[in-house]
């Protein structure tokens, strides 16, 4: 039975119980900027296509999205490193205290930020305190003509329109994983499974995993050996889960 | 003002209207213009009962229409289509409908300051247009409201970020500023509405005397058997002294929580620890400039009311606004001043952005009606008795002050950490809804000037019961006497 104490309000959860702690190493000079892990994680995650229109005026619903930058004026132009973005699922996230129904929380379980649709109201009051801007709303309720329905993830809501979402590491692949591996009697190994974008990547740029076991590959890619790695805007304390590693040499 | 309080007790003061007539103090102050009581009553009754002109009845269509169209049609639309037929987009997730609301709770803002803070010190002008402001807190308010609601996205769950017992034990987030917000929004508008309506109790019952039919059960209901005893008007003053001074900090903590929904986030230009103050003296610089509007139009359009409202009214708002205007340069400046001297990089550029930007013009033209303006026109006693030449003001200023929001919400949001996502902001369906705001208020003061008093009776007769005019030798002066 829960009563009222067991319920803890837990936006900003930086210790206590938990069972894994996801994150994920993305090796900026590997990445070709080749957008597979977009279709990946739109066609894991139901994520609708909003059509050129909307998606020029800053409406495209992509949870992955691979910025471009470049240096120096045209013609002289050098383009730098890809840099894909999405939700950094951080240990202490602005989007989560500004929302004022708790719809976007943190998972105790998982360490991830989560956010429920059902309970959204579409402040979108999150989605501007997000320094990433990562988060994307369901701005109208976008067609999927034939056959695009057929190729649905069950696994994953559909969401409607006036609800924000954004990048969840997955966590249907994380969950499906746990069951797999809590039937069996045993802890989920490294290496299991991956996330969509991660799977999709041909250059192998994306590595996910637990970052709170020594054993991983993804551990050991942000602790050891490579020193270049970073987190983006880490000054301002939000304790991201996305280590980029740039400028290592290739 | 040109007559004092304490100064007549001591001995005869004498004032700078030296050698001024009777006929001169008459024209010029409405406290010393006492009409018969019956006959003031009758001038205010005949406003609001006389039959109205087809011009009336036309006006009423025409901002009807309007509203039809551009709220409650466009609204339909807007929930029926999603938010995505309004403008806005990454990273500018909070548009015109955000602007419009910090909009109208600053126009509120201002009934409340003048009606309160100007009741508390007894500033003795107040009298005929307290409910003129009043009036503009509420019918702000409700403005606000419905800026807010057509901000999101479902809005049919509204009633989510309300704290009700519920079967899941499920709760608003009261870290969220949007909840304070909420909070503080609900108790302003129901304490603004009872502070509305204590001091129009005593005007509801004179009118429940004068008026048969319908009316007469309008007012009888609504004048709570109010009969004018000894006790009811002790039980009056008290509640309404009470309200007037509980609502000050309520008024002051609305706009520091509305500004908190900026400045608790951590975006560039948003995070600035003066906003609370700016927000306030920016609310009451949008609001006075509304207030001296709304009082013109009042004067102009309501018979009778240009024996309440007179140039001495102007010349005294008038006053306030160039305070206020004053304080929000200072308030400007004091924000503008830190954030650029932090030196933060996305600060810079977007303070760049601001003045240098694609709207550029409209930070400028911010600057020229809220501080140049002002002070270029206010400063002089016969300008500021002129009312068209106020009101226009107070119309430039509430331009600026809606500039000022945009920038704050709109262009400031296009400027963020990430600037792969950089992009501006282009209204849509928010133009015709911000004008079926601003036409529900304007229609709301048409429909309840023939519904209420406009003017507080009792209050200005109250006042000129207190003031008197004698003579001591050939001086003509102004004598006061404590009435509460």
């Amino acid at each position: 039975m829960t009563t009222l104490s067991d319920l803890k309000i837990s936006e900003v959860k930086l210790e206590g119980e938990h069972v894994g702690k996801w994150g994920m190493v993305i090796d900026q000079d590997i990445c070709t900027g080749c957008q597979a892990c977009v279709a990946a994680c739109s066609m894991e995650n139901n994520i609708p296509f909003v059509g050129e229109e909307d998606s020029g005026y800053g409406r495209a619903m992509h949870w992955i999205r691979i910025e471009r930058f470049w240096e120096g004026e045209y013609p002289e132009v050098k383009m730098t490193n890809q840099q894909p973005m999405m939700c950094q699922q951080c240990g202490s996230a602005p989007c989560e205290p500004v929302c004022p129904a708790f719809a976007t929380v943190h998972s105790q379980a998982e360490q991830l930020n989560l956010q429920v649709y059902n309970r959204c109201v579409g402040t979108r009051y999150c989605a501007n305190n997000c320094p990433y801007q990562v988060r994307t709303f369901n701005w109208r309720d976008y067609q999927r003509p034939e056959p695009l329905p057929n190729q649905f993830n069950p696994d994953v809501t559909v969401r409607r329109r006036g609800v924000m979402e954004k990048c969840t590491f997955c966590i249907q692949r994380i969950h499906k994983a746990q069951d797999k591996a809590k039937s069996e009697g045993r802890e989920v190994a490294d290496g299991e499974f991956t996330t969509a974008c991660a799977q999709a990547c041909p250059s192998n740029a994306i590595t996910f995993g637990r970052i709170d076991k020594e054993d991983t590959l993804v551990y050991q890619m942000m602790h050891h050996g490579q020193s270049h790695g970073k987190k983006h805007l880490e000054e301002l304390g939000t304790l991201p889960s996305i280590t980029y590693m740039n400028g290592g040499g290739a | 003002m040109a007559y004092g309080k304490k100064e007549t007790e001591n001995k005869p003061a004498v004032y700078e209207h030296h050698g001024h007539t009777e006929e001169h103090f008459r024209e010029k102050h409405l406290m010393l213009d006492p009409l018969p009581r019956g006959q003031m009553n009758d001038m205010v009754m005949e406003a609001m009962t006389e039959k109205p002109s087809w011009k009336y009845w036309l006006t009423v269509f025409v901002l009807a229409s309007i509203v039809a169209y551009c709220l409650v049609y466009s609204w339909i639309r807007l929930i029926a289509e999603g938010v995505g037929i309004a403008g806005v987009n990454r990273p500018s997730y909070w548009g015109i409908f955000l602007v419009n609301t910090v909009f109208w709770i600053g126009i509120s803002h201002a009934g409340t300051f003048i009606s309160a803070i100007l009741r508390v010190f007894k500033a003795e002008f107040r009298r005929p247009f307290t409910r003129v402001a009043e009036l503009m807190t509420t019918f702000g308010l409700v403005q606000a409201g419905f800026s807010i609601f057509m901000h999101m996205g479902r809005v049919w769950l509204a009633y989510w970020l309300m704290p009700y017992p519920n079967q899941r034990m499920l709760w608003p987030n009261f870290h969220s500023p949007l909840s304070w917000d909420l909070l503080a929004i609900t108790t302003y508008l129901l304490s603004s509405t009872m502070y509305l309506f204590l001091p129009l109790i005593p005007d509801l019952a004179m009118a429940r005397d004068k008026t048969t039919g319908w009316r007469k059960n309008f007012y009888r209901i609504l004048a709570l058997g109010f009969r004018g005893t000894e006790g009811e008007w002790t039980h009056l003053r008290n509640a309404m002294n009470i309200f007037a001074f509980a609502i000050i900090p309520v008024m002051f903590s609305v706009h520091t929580i509305v500004s908190w929904d900026f400045a608790a986030a951590t975006r560039p230009g948003w995070n600035s620890t003066i906003f609370g103050p700016y927000f306030v003296i920016g609310a009451l610089h949008s609001g006075m400039g509304a207030a001296v509007v709304v009082l013109a139009a009042v004067r102009k359009f309501v018979k009778n009311m240009d024996y309440f409202i007179r140039a001495e009214h102007f010349d005294a708002i008038g006053k306030l606004m160039l305070i206020i205007s004053m304080g929000w340069a200072y308030f400007f400046f004091n924000d503008y001043m830190v954030q650029w001297y932090g030196g933060d990089k996305w600060t810079k550029q977007l303070l760049h952005f601001h003045e240098a930007g694609p709207l550029g013009w409209m930070w400028f033209a911010m600057l020229i009606v809220n501080i140049a303006i002002p002070w270029a026109i206010l400063w002089n006693s016969k300008w500021r008795s002129t009312p068209w030449l106020v009101s226009t003001v107070g119309i430039l200023i509430n331009v600026g002050m809606w500039f000022e929001r945009y920038i704050i919400i709109p262009i400031s949001l296009t400027i963020n950490r990430m600037p792969f996502t950089w992009r501006m902001y282009t209204p849509g369906i928010e133009i015709p809804l911000g004008i079926g705001t601003l036409t529900l208020f304007i229609l709301l003061y048409v429909i309840f000037a023939k519904l209420i008093p406009m003017i507080p009776v009792w209050e200005v007769q109250e006042g000129q019961m207190a003031h008197q005019l004698k003579k001591f030798g050939r001086e003509t002066v102004v004598t006061v006497s404590e009435l509460e």
